[in-house]
């Protein structure tokens, strides 16, 4: 059921291998512009990205990001839903015994009033996001994020574990300050 | 110079056959069709609220504009995808809905809304954006109301997951539903939205197809009131070219149906200044004009950034109709660049896959006839491209299989990058945005002068 899983045009960082990328979006989210837009850019910095659409209920992201098992999922929405949908959205990825350490990021238009302080966004990061991208710094973050998973695959195993930390807020939310 | 006066003074065209036809209430049918007629433009906003006195009040300001005006309820995301329980959620603990959740409020509700607003002078129609929208249209003609819009392609490939076939067969069993208010008297009216199509980035003769073919199929399950529709797109001739030429299509296929233009304000990524999004709604209004289009649905100075507030929808409004009033109609069609054949070429090799509309048009996208270029729905072959040219036209880059390649010489583009498909989305909004200000110094005169 993914859609366009395409190989990348060019490798971000060569020798690194390819970097797998589920992109998805809340359930009530149609928009699609945002994730081709992200698809490309992804592709452009060596990722595959299997790409799922529009309206993406959180049991087939959950379904279908198992299968890729991907080094990190990507949740861009722009309806203004996010803030409230990702909660649910984040602990079912969490619950998932395959998902449970995978990097997850949420950006884009998050709720109708324009949030963009940290305090707003406490929720999705105890929900289990790793980062949540809003504003101008959004793009550039999430490349910085890619460059640093690019790096910590580098490392000797042990010490490329604090990237994905077990389960835990804390943990992810010191991540998720390092990368903003 | 096009009069812009209310329906309210417009007895003597309906004629007072028209109440006793309709019942009580309005029949957007009845209020439409006279405006073709007359020859008018009808300007609408694309508005929804969850509160129901905001609602009330967004549809109290638009009657009251300064502007030829029909009413909309646009419904929230949540109700689009079906999922009520959520809405419930939210209605419960008083979270705001970006639109009316009409499904989950009462029909008492609903009507209690529209009590005293609604008449026959002003009808108001359901926005909505749904692949399934059994459940929209029983809360609709509980409510009393007549005029929606969507079809079986334009609110699936776009908006959703769901497979073409399960919203074909949705959508004819929608169509039923509306259809049989025509046995209480009521002509009911039902709007193809497949003149939009991801909102920017689809070649015009593609939007034609579309939207004509869902006609069809509204009129083939029993819809005899019909409006089709068309985007504004990247440049004006182009589109007038497009629109003229649906106008023709339509006038040849739809000959035993009443059946109106409405032009959406651009649907792709809006400007940002305010003097840029009036400017562009204004040439909305124009292109309606020029090509004899009896609706237009309009934009805000809102829209890049959020849920627009009542008061500059009004403005838009009234933006638009002054800019149409001070329009001529085209004394002749531009020189044609073959959009019509193309068009035409597209829905008649759809119509030849199968008698029946709904079946050729699973088959339609399963093939490739039909391919909306950029479009990630599953069901869609994802073959065809498009590219704005250095002249600003939206152009075929690559067709795939659309029937059409023996009209149409794709136009050579580079490989798409992240950073073009930004530029092309960008197109429209850094145009406006970046405008010549000379003329027009601020958007209060524009807002008096356009």
């Amino acid at each position: 059921m993914a859609l366009r899983q395409q190989s990348p045009n060019n490798a971000f960082a060569p020798g690194l291998g390819t970097r797998n990328v589920v992109l998805s979006t809340i359930p009530s989210d149609s928009h699609t512009w945002n994730l081709l837009y992200l698809q490309l850019l992804l592709e452009e910095h060596g990722c595959a990205v299997t790409n799922l659409g529009a309206c993406v209920p959180v049991a087939t992201l959950v379904g279908e990001s198992a299968q890729v098992r991907p080094d990190l999922i990507v949740i861009s929405t722009v309806n203004g839903h996010g803030l409230h949908e990702g909660l649910g959205l984040a602990r079912a990825v969490r619950a998932s015994e395959e998902l449970r350490q995978v990097p997850l990021v949420i950006g884009g238009k998050l709720d109708t009033a324009g949030s963009r302080t940290d305090a707003d966004f406490l929720p999705l990061l105890e929900a289990g996001f790793d980062a949540v991208l809003v504003g101008e710094t959004a793009v550039p973050e999430l490349l910085a994020l890619l460059e640093r998973l690019a790096l910590l695959e580098r490392l000797p195993e042990p010490v490329a574990r604090p990237l994905t930390p077990p389960a835990g807020g804390l943990d992810r939310r010191a991540y998720a300050d390092a990368i903003r | 110079m096009r009069s812009v006066e209310p329906y309210r003074t417009l007895d003597a065209v309906t004629g007072s056959g028209a109440a006793r036809d309709h019942g009580p209430g309005a029949t957007f049918h009845a209020v439409l069709d006279a405006a073709r007629r007359r020859g008018a433009l009808v300007v609408q906003p694309r508005m929804g609220f969850s509160d129901p006195a905001r609602m009330r009040a967004g549809l109290s300001a638009t009657k009251a504009a300064n502007a030829t005006t029909v009413g909309t309820l646009t419904l929230d995301s949540f109700t689009r995808v079906g999922d009520f329980a959520t809405a419930e959620r939210a209605l419960r603990e008083r979270r705001p809905l970006n639109g009316y959740p009409i499904v989950n409020f009462p029909t008492a509700t609903t009507e209690a809304m529209l009590a005293g607003i609604r008449d026959r002078d002003f009808p108001v129609q359901v926005r909505h954006g749904s692949s399934l929208p059994g459940r929209i249209f029983d809360a609709l003609i509980e409510a009393g109301l007549d005029a929606t819009e969507g079809g079986p392609i334009s609110y699936c490939l776009p908006y959703s997951r769901t497979p073409i076939r399960q919203s074909v067969q949705a959508w004819e069993e929608a169509c039923h539903k509306l259809a049989a208010l025509r046995e209480r008297g009521v002509e009911p009216h039902l709007e193809s939205f497949g003149g939009c199509m991801l909102g920017q980035l689809c070649p015009p003769s593609l939007l034609i197809a579309i939207t004509v073919l869902e006609g069809l199929f509204f009129r083939r399950h029993g819809i005899h009131s019909i409006s089709l529709s068309y985007a504004q797109q990247t440049d004006a001739v182009q589109d007038q070219e497009a629109v003229l030429a649906l106008h023709e299509i339509a006038a040849e296929l739809l000959g035993d149906t009443s059946w109106h233009v409405v032009i959406y304000a651009y649907m792709g990524l809006y400007p940002s200044t305010e003097r840029g999004a009036l400017s562009l709604v204004a040439d909305a209004a124009r292109l309606a004009v020029r090509t004899g289009s009896t609706r237009l649905i309009v934009k805000t100075a809102a829209e890049a950034q959020r849920i627009p507030s009542i008061a500059e929808n009004v403005t838009a409004l009234e933006t638009a109709a002054r800019a149409g009033a001070a329009t001529e109609r085209l004394p002749a069609a531009p020189v044609s660049t073959g959009i019509k054949e193309e068009a035409r070429a597209l829905i008649d090799a759809v119509l030849g896959l199968n008698e029946d509309i709904g079946k050729a048009l699973v088959r339609a996208f399963a093939q490739g006839y039909l391919d909306v270029p950029y479009c990630l729905h599953p069901d869609n072959a994802g073959r065809a491209r498009s590219v704005i040219t250095e002249q600003g036209r939206l152009e075929w880059s690559r067709t795939g299989s659309l029937p059409i390649g023996h009209l149409t010489p794709a136009h050579r583009s580079a490989q798409l990058t992240s950073t073009r498909l930004l530029h092309a989305l960008s197109y429209v909004r850094s145009r406006y945005d970046t405008a010549d200000t000379a003329d027009t110094a601020d958007p209060a005169d524009l807002r008096q002068t356009a």
